[in-house]
């Protein structure tokens, strides 16, 4: 497999990075869209990011990767008829999955589906975990998520909403756990995403060519320096990376003690309601990417800074188009932030 | 091979290729369209996945065939090579199961697709043109990642697809184009149509340069200076997206290893603006163009006489080096980019959704096979018997094998009231072996007549306008065609006639339909466009055809005001043109009035001065803003 791009060699994008930062830390932030111009590094950013990742911890003989410190409710149904209060279990170190959907993958692939090679070999009925079961725990990406069939997302979505996956087939009933951050990318001309599903995600993140020389020409010289050497490219740029990874465990242990006081959640609500989003989503996502990132920060508590620089990808997805509005959403949004929160 | 130290014996010496040919003088280079042609060949067969490929605009002829004869020759011989052809289905371009030899085997066997195949080598796409969708997908996936992730038929597999691709675009206007995603990730967009049999000429490089170039390549270096140059040309020239900045320093480095320079040199840079970059042009630098293009042979030439201009630049160095590869570039750029543009940038609009909502919609029964799904089998679905039969067959032994355990499943059928114990088939089939047969086809049109009701515009000519539409109508009834009406008076825009194929309730509508008021032209166009957008998404194609004098006076909250309401027109008009909805204006007022006229360009529509358009033009122009 080749070496990916460095993380921390990824010229601006700022939003993209934070928001794909914010999953590694919080996962339950409910997946991240990443759409824009073509040729912006989003598959870039997604693929260096799994190489970033810190390890977590599993249950050693775990088909699906469970959690051994989760709650019973969270474990696959062997990890959960083996767990007993005497004995732990024995655990192992993994990576981070981070799973790639490929184009064209059929969806016995992807839910899961009967062995073939147990069924042929052996004549008996076995169960295959499919792509959702190994990015349990982890990310699952999918570019040209706008190309991808409908049943296919539908599926998807369901499964990341409930953080189970259940399959039926050929008799066969199995049910585990799957909980993935979902990572999105397309390119808006190739086609749009149906407003529904666009609300199913968290973070949405808009990605466009760097305008100013300098940053193109430092984006093509370290593009051009990592082809001509990928493993030598990659070596120098370890240490940066060392430094975000450290930053996202530092992050997920700081997690818990972040602080959401009711000013902050009044804000998010009075924001959200100066916005028209539909329903709650809006606001507990956005409190939420809010705690990820003072954590991210080092902060202690969910401020209006943090607010005001995660409000445009929380929200602007969720906003009702008004046709007469040429400025955008994200302009929408910045100018509300600015009414509210006034710098 | 030897080191860059040993520049080989250099075929060059006559060639007119940028500005590196070393000191002596270069002769008055005569220009041939072929040179810069041939030289893609080259650089392309130097480094085929690292320049990712050519998209070779031309028809099938001996011009193409003779460059791809070129190209052959110089790609190493146990190269693979592989053709693939327009409807190539996804498991033979990603692989999957190979039943035949799962079957023999007994256990799973994964079939390589023709992009693993291709491995370390070299695609040809077929009528690059009309290929779109999935393919593209896997192509610009391959090209990004160099391998091939195959999730599929309960295979899964791994395999490198490090490969270069020729996409033979066979388009014959700005209509047909290669896929964007793809175009992108080609280094090389060669026009060969200009070039005669004639003008063919030998290539500037032997297959032993190339194979030394290729030893060379990865030591050439590239100043921080020339790719800021190259940065700053494809800013200059419109060229946003980054992959072509980077094309284009890869084949600087390509065309310096060719020479047996370890340093790429300023005339390898504009050489390499020229072939990548001047093709990509969205706009015309701003620098005041002096004596840019003296306009050579008759016909629309590509590349003309920038080798004087390059050479001339080579020596007055003081010029920034930006300036002289943009230089380098603008000579290369067709003179009638602007006119292209502007007409590319209209298409561009209404081919763009290439993605779900186009043209091409996915229906039942009709229209071409585009594969195959899984799925319940629903009325009106028809069943791909073959696939269906594909996929029960590895699981024949677990079937079986299931049958022979659990004897109480052993289906029994009452006949006549007595058990009659069902003979077994030979194959089992199941519900989940259903593979159901899909097919696209092209979605029926739905015209949308926004008629401006108004006593400005209605009094005197509503009587003409009717009378046009009703033509129109009856031609659209010929075709099929859907029809809709929305007519605008008064404060506001109301939907007369949802759509329908129904002649005689259109005509009725059309007939009752009074006139006066005021004109909320803002509205009509609203309405008339959230109707198309219902349209579309309903997977039919949309076609505005708005009939006005375009003097709004009523803006979109009912309330009177020339300024606003006309403001509010053109701005709704705009959305018209964003959401590429296939727009039509037909002005009906006494005189042709600038107005309307304003409004059409808002949108994108052709405009059509109702005096002058009598029924038969009329009906000629909706054919062909319809694409009929």
């Amino acid at each position: 497999m080749p070496v990916p791009f460095p993380f921390s060699a990824i010229v601006g994008q700022e939003e993209m990075k934070l928001a794909l930062l914010i999953g590694a830390v919080d996962s339950r932030i409910g997946g991240v869209l990443v759409f824009g111009d073509r040729g912006t590094g989003k598959s870039t950013a997604i693929r260096a990011l799994a190489a970033l990742l810190p390890k977590m911890k599993v249950v050693a003989d775990c088909r699906y990767g469970c959690d051994p410190d989760a709650e019973v409710g969270v474990l696959c149904a062997e990890c959960r008829g083996s767990r007993s209060e005497t004995t732990p279990f024995k655990t192992k170190q993994v990576p981070v999955p981070v799973v790639d959907l490929p184009l064209g993958a059929t969806e016995d692939r992807v839910i899961g589906a009967l062995d073939l090679e147990m069924a042929l070999t052996r004549g008996e009925k076995a169960f295959e975990p499919g792509l959702l079961a190994r990015a349990h725990r982890g990310f699952l990406y999918i570019d040209e998520v706008n190309l991808l069939e409908d049943h296919l997302v539908d599926a998807l979505l369901d499964v990341a909403a409930s953080g189970e996956n259940l399959v039926e087939r050929e008799g066969l009933s199995v049910r585990h756990p799957a909980r993935f951050v979902l990572i999105g990318s397309g390119n808006p001309e190739e086609g749009e995403l149906r407003p529904q599903l666009l609300d199913r995600f968290g973070l949405s993140v808009e990605v466009r060519t760097p305008q100013d020389l300098q940053t193109r020409v430092q984006v093509v010289r370290l593009r051009d320096e990592y082809e001509r050497d990928p493993a030598a490219f990659t070596e120098k740029w370890k240490r940066k990376d060392a430094k975000v990874r450290k930053r996202i465990t530092d992050a997920q242990a700081l997690l818990p003690e972040i602080e959401v006081n009711d000013q902050a959640l009044e804000q998010a609500a009075r924001l959200c309601m100066a916005l028209g989003t539909d329903g709650l989503r809006g606001e507990l996502t956005l409190i939420r990417a809010c705690r990820a990132l003072a954590a991210l920060e080092g902060d202690k508590s969910v401020e209006v800074k943090h607010l005001r620089r995660l409000a445009p990808p929380a929200l602007r997805h969720r906003l009702r188009r008004d046709p007469l509005d040429e400025s955008g959403s994200t302009a929408r949004v910045d100018r509300v932030v600015q009414e509210l929160f006034p710098a | 091979m030897a080191g860059m130290s040993a520049p080989p014996a250099n075929p060059l010496a006559k060639n007119p290729m940028g500005g590196d040919a070393p000191k002596p003088p270069p002769a008055p280079p005569r220009y041939h369209p072929w040179d810069d042609v041939a030289l893609v060949a080259t650089l392309f067969a130097v480094d085929p996945s690292g320049v990712g490929g050519v998209c070779l605009r031309a028809l099938p002829g001996p011009v193409r065939d003779q460059w791809l004869a070129d190209t052959r020759e110089l790609l190493p011989p146990d190269m693979h090579r592989r053709k693939i052809p327009l409807h190539v289905t996804d498991g033979r371009l990603l692989g999957g199961l190979d039943l035949t030899a799962t079957l023999r085997a007994g256990r799973p066997v994964a079939e390589h697709g023709l992009l693993a195949e291709a491995h370390g080598g070299v695609v040809e796409l077929a009528m690059a043109e009309r290929v779109r969708g999935s393919p593209v997908s896997y192509l610009c996936a391959a090209l990004d990642t160099n391998e091939v992730v195959l999730e599929r038929d309960g295979i899964a597999l791994r395999s490198p697809a490090r490969l270069g691709v020729i996409a033979l675009d066979e388009g014959s206007n700005e209509d047909e184009q290669v896929a964007d995603a793809l175009l992108d990730r080609l280094a090389f967009l060669v026009d060969l149509s200009p070039i005669g049999v004639r003008d063919m000429g030998e290539l500037p490089y032997s297959a032993a340069d190339i194979s030394a170039a290729r030893d060379r390549l990865p030591a050439v270096t590239i100043s921080e200076a020339q790719v800021g140059a190259i940065c700053e040309t494809a800013l200059a020239l419109g060229i946003y997206s980054l992959r072509a900045a980077l094309h284009a320093v890869h084949a600087a480095r390509i065309a310096a290893a060719l020479d047996g320079d370890p340093e790429v040199t300023d005339g390898q840079v504009n050489l390499a603006a020229r072939l990548v970059m001047a093709p990509r042009a969205t706009q015309m630098p701003y620098v005041p163009p002096e004596q840019e293009q003296e306009p050579p042979p008759p016909e629309p030439p590509p590349p003309d006489q920038d080798q004087g201009e390059s050479d001339q630049n080579q020596e007055e160095r003081k010029d920034p080096l930006a300036d002289q590869v943009l230089e380098a570039a603008k000579a290369a750029i067709p003179q009638d980019l602007l006119d292209r543009l502007r007409l590319g940038q209209l298409r561009r609009a209404k081919v763009r959704s290439t993605g779900k909502s186009g043209q091409v919609q996915q229906a039942n029964m009709r229209g071409r096979p585009a594969g195959v799904r899984r799925g319940d089998l629903r009325p009106g679905d028809r069943l791909n018997l073959i696939e269906t039969l594909r996929a029960a067959a590895p699981w024949q032994r677990v079937r079986r094998a299931e049958r022979e355990r659990g004897p109480a499943e052993t289906p029994v059928k009452r006949k006549g009231g007595k058990a009659v114990a069902v003979v077994m088939p030979r194959v089992e089939v199941r519900k989940d072996d259903f593979r159901i047969q899909k097919y696209k086809h092209r979605s029926e049109t739905t015209a949308i007549f926004v008629v401006d009701a108004s006593g400005s515009s209605a009094l005197h000519r509503l009587g003409e306008a009717k009378g046009a539409v009703e033509l129109l109508l009856a031609d659209c009834y010929v075709r099929r065609d859907r029809v809709a009406l929305v007519a605008f008076r008064g404060k506001e825009a109301e939907l007369l006639l949802p759509p329908t194929r129904s002649l005689v309730r259109t005509k009725r509508c059309l007939a009752d339909l009074p006139g006066g008021g005021g004109t909320p032209l803002a509205s009509g166009i609203e309405t008339g466009l959230a109707l198309a957008d219902a349209v579309k998404r309903r997977g039919g194609t949309p076609l505005l055809v708005i009939l006005t004098d375009g003097r709004a006076n009523v803006a979109r909250n009912g309330q009177g005001g020339r300024p606003q309401a006309t403001e509010e027109a053109l701005t709704v008009s705009r959305l018209v043109r964003a959401s590429g909805v296939a727009a039509m204006v037909v002005d009906t007022s006494n005189h042709p009035h600038p107005q309307a006229k304003a409004l059409a360009e808002a949108m994108d529509a052709t405009y059509m001065p109702l005096p002058h358009a009598d029924a038969g033009r009329l009906n000629a122009a909706v054919k062909a803003k319809a694409g009929l």
